[in-house]
This record gives C-alpha cells, structure tokens and sequence, in this order.
C-alpha cells in the first residue's frame, strides 16, 4: 500500500488569538477525488493556503506523497508534485494566454531561471503548452493578453496553468465560482477531464459539482472535520444535515 | 507549426539592421563635434536606460539607485584604464568596458542578496538607502572614488592597431556605438529566454509564479545582478568617453535621470528606453544650451508624459501602429491636422511666458529684460507681450479641448473596431 497523496494530521491555524483551523486529520489516496465543503467562513480557503504553504501551519504536519512538507515553501512544495490554483483568478494579466501556460511548464522541464535557451526553440515546452491550450479549449486566443480575456475564458486558463506543469496532487479551489449554471457544467466537464489520472482536492461551493464530481467528501465546520464519506454516506449523515445542508441548502 | 522559428525574422531584422544603420551612419550625416559628443551620450545613456528596464519594465522593480552599478563600472572601468596606462596590467582598451561590466555584476551579486526580498514600495525604499549609501561612501574612500576631484584617466594607451588609438572622438563614437550595438542585442536576447519571460511572470503576479515553482526572489536577484552587469557597461562607457569619473556619475540625480528615460521612453516596450535615452539626453543639452529655463520645460515635459501619454512615448507609438496595421490611422489625420493649430498656440504661449519671467529675473544680473527671438524683440517691462501670450496659452488651451474631443471620439472608434476583430 503506497503512502496516500496528502495527510493531513492535527493542524492547526490561528490568526491571532483566533483560531481557524482547530485541528483536521485527514487522508486522501493517490487518484482520489476528494471535495471540501462546509458554510461560509469555516476555513477551506485557509486549509488550502495551510496545504500549499501560502500560510505557514500553527501546529501539525503535512506529508505529500510520504514526505513531511510542513514549514516548506510554495515553489519548493510545487517542485514535489503539488499546484493549486486560486478562488479569485490569479493568472499572468500581462502575458499571452500561451505564455501563462508555458510559464507552467518551463520549471518541470528543467529550463528553471535559463538564460542561456532561446524560448523559442524549445520544441517541447511550446507542444505542451499548445496541448494544454488545446484541452482548455483556448488554442484560438492564444496569442491574446490574459488580462482581456473574459472571465469564464479566465477560469478555464487557471485552470490550465494549475495542470500544466504536470504536479500529480491538484487543489482547485471553487473551480467554478461566479459562473452561470452553463458555464458551469462546462468548467466540471473540463476539471474532469484535466484531472484524470491524478488526485484532486477542491473547495466548492456548488453542491450539484461536489456530489457530481467527488469520490469522497470531507465537511469542514468551525475548523473542524466533521465527516468523511462518500457523497451518499455524506448526504445521509446526520451530523452533516444538521450542521450545514439540512440548515442551508439554499445559501450553500 | 512544429518547426523552430528562425533567430532573425523580418521584425528583428528590420529593427536591429535599421539601429545598426542609424548609430553607424549618424556621425557621417552630422560630424560636427558637437552633434558626436551627443551622440556619444546618447549610446551610453542608451545601454544604461535598457539595463534599468530589465528590473522596471521586465521585472517590475522600482529602483531609485541604479546608478551605483553605473558609477561602479565607471570606476572599475577608469581604474583598470589606469592600470592599463602605468603598465601595469596589458589588456585592450576595445574590451575595457568589460571591466566595468564585472564591477557591475559583482555588485549587483552583493546588493541583490539584499534588495529582492520584495518588490514593491519595499524594494523602491532600500534602492534609495543603498544608493545614498554609495553615494555617500565615494567621498569617504578617496582612494577609489577619487574624493571631490573624480578619477581621472587617459584613454590613449599606446600606438593601437590599424590607427585606432581612441584619441579621435569619432573613434571613441565607434567604440560606443559598437557596445550599444552589442549590448542592445543581449539584452534583447534575454527577454527571449525562459529567465527573461519568467521575470514577466513575477512582475505580473509574484504569488502564483511561486506557486508554479519559480522563487521569485531568486528572479528578481538573477535580474538585478544582470541588470548590473550591463549598467557597469554603460558606466564603462562613459569612463572612456568623458576620461573622468566623479561622484556624479553614482549619485541620485544618475538614478533619478536614467528613471526619466526608461519611463519618458516608454517602460512597456523593450525599444521604449532607447528613445526615452536619446529625447533626454538630447533635452538635457540641446534645450540646456538655448535657454536657462530648460529644468523647468524638463519638468513640464514629463509631467505631460505621465498624465497624456503614461506608456511613455514608446507607448504612443506602439499605439499608432495598431491602428495603422488596421488601415485606420487615416481617419485620425483631420483631427490630428485641426489640433495643430491650438498646440502650437499653447506651446509657444507658455514658452513665451516663461521666457519672459526669465527675462525679469536676468534683468538685475544681465542688464536686459529683453526676449530675443528671430526677427522679434519682446521688452518683459512692457504689458503687451505678457497679454499676448497669455490670450495664446488660453486660446490654444480651450481650442485644444474641442479639437481633443475629436480626437478622443476616433480613438475610441479605432478600440472598438480593434475589439471587434480580435474577438473574430
């Protein structure tokens, strides 16, 4: 039995005197698609910066792949096979749709800080990042300034950039906020297809694209995991009803 | 679609074969000694106004002392002249700039380690400590900073080879030339390279450049220290033009001059700082020569660039050819045509204005409150010349206003149909 994909054990967070994580133990395997909900203000977004080292942990430990990543950096935690991409988009707004994604690419590939290869002859990152274009489904604006694009275009380019590179545990966090009921469907049609094969860890909003897309589902409350299950256990446990989607449904 | 693009396409070509032709043919269209000096100048200011937008326009730097890598290469640059000269050392004096271009990486190796933890104000804020660091330490070393006097050096070292001995300016103009040619391709170079685009990245949006495994920091540091190198190249440069070097050339007003450029140029672009050196270096003396006034028109003129035009002059241009490239540069013509009149009675009001203040002022100095224009006498003690100009500055101003929505108005037709072709 391979060492699961992300384990969290024990972490905490606090800003300030007030806590926001309170503890949260969790597992996911290699390959699992795993979704984190929970009502407003209940620290997913934190939980994601925690895992992906945007913010450094209260306490506890984060092993990636087997490996303790706790106090580590966020470009030395993307080297080990992890990216993330973020709530509000957070692209390149002054360079092409092409060079955002292969900004991506460049790092896996080796060419890191290069200033001895000509960009443009580097045959294999320009076919990645025209794969990548293509997949996304934005080859026709490639040349276009991320910036302009709109903002469904946006969300799929975030999207793009986060796989891009190749990192085996992806975290996307609310892939398809903001969006309209078509857009929507669109953008879990897309996550599902960049994501095949490696394993997933959301925050959504959506409880059509969560109980659509995840295999397992962990709710997140006050700081605390209160349930992990797959959709139907989540759906019929009690505890979850009361806590969240029995209360609000319509606001979720 | 697969194959590896050519290194020399028809825009590079046209763009570097068209600088190449206008820095070696300069000299014989104009060979006054006069007009070589500045051109002299404008090589070096060339070099150093790129160097400065790698960390400004490519990196999104701020930096308020980047004239110590400058001073530093100068110094290095007239040390290693002097060197060359006692016997000391053999060595070219063609390469000579080479020496500043080490002083100037190696320094930025130094300062870089420091400056790049953030960007930013931060980073704007200890730019400006370091340089007045510098700035201040050139008086306490005389040694190497050569205290109030300078260091001074003699660029003719020996016989030379072929007749190049570097005593004639025209050879020095050459010398310049040749090193702007060169170091203006590298720098090019760079930005096509995976450092220079992920420097782009980290200009647009640090964060998620590290979250795609690039440590800006170390971006930024690499891009200081190159920047570095080739503002020690510039600074060596004008060691062995000016065959001097004092504390001038690593002091505020460097930094803040070669900040005028990038920005007058137009940061946004990579050509953008090599107009923005030659209009500045060309206000600085040209304009300096005509009349007393020139800091002011200095001030007047840039103010006008960061409210009109804040991609700089670069960015104007950049502008016109989009619409041109669309074939609607025509339609702004007439309006352009009608806003020549107002801008010319603006101008020359307020420049009249000006010069008649100075005239006032020079009076108790020079004995005269007279305006010497061609073919034109203005007496500053008299009303009618300051009423005249001041009904043409109020004139040109609120003609200006009309003519402007015009303008405006086929700009903002020329968007919209731009818009509606790149959505196509």
């Amino acid at each position: 039995m391979s060492a699961p994909a992300l384990k969290l054990s024990a972490v905490r967070k606090s800003f300030g005197r007030t806590p926001i994580i309170r503890g949260v133990d969790l597992e996911v395997p290699a390959g699992e698609r795993h979704a984190i909900i929970g009502p407003n203000g209940a620290g997913k977004s934190t939980l994601f910066n925690l895992v992906s080292a945007r913010f450094p942990v209260s306490s506890g430990r984060i092993e990636l792949k087997g490996e303790e990543v706790t106090g580590r950096t966020p470009h030395e935690i993307n080297r080990r096979g992890l990216c993330r991409s973020f709530q509000i988009t957070n692209i390149f707004p002054h360079l092409s749709v092409f060079d955002n994604v292969r900004c991506a690419v460049l790092w896996p590939m080796g060419y890191r800080y290069s200033f001895w290869h000509r960009l443009s002859a580097l045959r294999d990152a320009r076919e990645r990042a025209e794969e990548i274009l293509e997949r996304i489904g934005l080859a026709a604006r490639r040349d276009t300034l991320a910036g302009v694009l709109s903002y469904a275009e946006q969300r799929a380019l975030e999207i793009g950039v986060t796989v891009a590179g190749g990192a085996d545990v992806i975290l996307l966090d609310e892939p398809t906020a903001g969006m309209s009921r078509s857009e929507s469907d669109e953008a879990v049609a897309l996550v599902r297809r960049m994501t095949e094969g490696k394993t997933l860890v959301m925050v959504e909003h959506d409880m059509g694209v969560v109980f659509g897309l995840a295999d397992r589902i962990s709710v997140l409350v006050y700081g605390q995991i209160i349930a992990t299950g797959t959709p139907a256990e989540i759906r019929a446990n009690p505890a979850v009803q009361e806590a969240y989607l029995g209360k609000s449904v319509a606001d979720a | 679609m697969s194959g590896v693009p050519p290194v020399l396409n028809r825009r590079r070509l046209l763009g570097f074969g068209g600088f190449l032709l206008v820095i070696a043919a300069a000299p014989l269209v104009v060979s006054h000694g006069y007009a070589l000096s500045l051109f002299c100048q404008i090589g070096v200011m060339t070099v150093f106004a790129l160097s400065y937008n790698m960390l400004l326009g490519q990196t999104g730097l701020l930096s308020f002392g980047h004239a110590v890598y400058f001073g530093m290469g100068a110094l290095g640059t007239i040390h290693a002249l002097n060197a060359v000269s006692a016997g000391a050392r053999w060595f070219p004096v063609t390469l000579l700039p080479l020496a500043g271009g080490a002083a100037g990486l190696l320094l930025g190796l130094v300062l870089g380690a420091v400056t790049v933890r953030r960007a930013g104000t931060t980073f704007a804020m200890i730019s400006l400590g370091i340089g007045e660091m510098v700035a201040a330490s050139s008086l306490m070393f005389p040694a190497v900073f050569g205290g109030e006097g300078g260091v001074s050096g003699n660029r003719v070292t020996g016989q030379g080879w072929f007749g190049v001995t570097y005593g004639p300016q025209l050879q020095v103009y050459y010398l310049i030339a040749g090193w702007a040619f060169v170091a203006t391709v590298a720098m090019y170079a760079l930005t096509q390279t995976p450092l220079g685009r992920v420097a782009n990245a980290v200009r647009d949006n640090p964060e998620r450049a590290q979250f795609l495994g690039y440590n800006p920091q170390r971006v930024r540091f690499l891009m200081v220290a190159l920047g570095g190198f080739f503002a020690g190249i510039a600074g060596g440069l004008s060691a062995l033009n000016y065959e001097i070097v004092t504390a001038e050339a690593l002091s505020a007003h460097t930094s803040g001059a070669v900040l005028l450029m990038a920005y007058v140029g137009g940061a946004g672009t990579f050509y953008g700082p090599i107009l923005g050196a030659a209009i500045i270096t060309v206000m600085q003396v040209v304009v300096a020569g005509i009349t007393k006034a020139w800091p002011f028109y200095f001030g007047l003129f840039f103010l006008v660039i960061v409210l009109y035009a804040p991609g700089g002059v670069a960015g104007v241009l950049q502008l016109h050819l989009r619409a041109r490239r669309a074939g609607m540069l025509r339609r702004l013509a007439p309006a352009y045509l009608a806003g020549a009149g107002p801008v010319a009675l603006l101008v020359g009001g307020t420049v009249t204005l000006v010069e008649l203040a100075y005239a006032v002022v020079n009076r108790v100095e020079e004995g005269t409150a007279r305006l010497r224009l061609p073919g034109l006498v203005l007496d500053s003690r008299t009303a009618p010349p300051w009423i005249g100009a001041a009904a043409a500055v109020l004139v040109g101003a609120l003609l200006l206003r009309v003519v402007w929505k015009r303008i405006s108005g086929r700009w903002a037709e020329i968007h919209a149909a731009l818009a509606a072709e790149g959505r196509s």
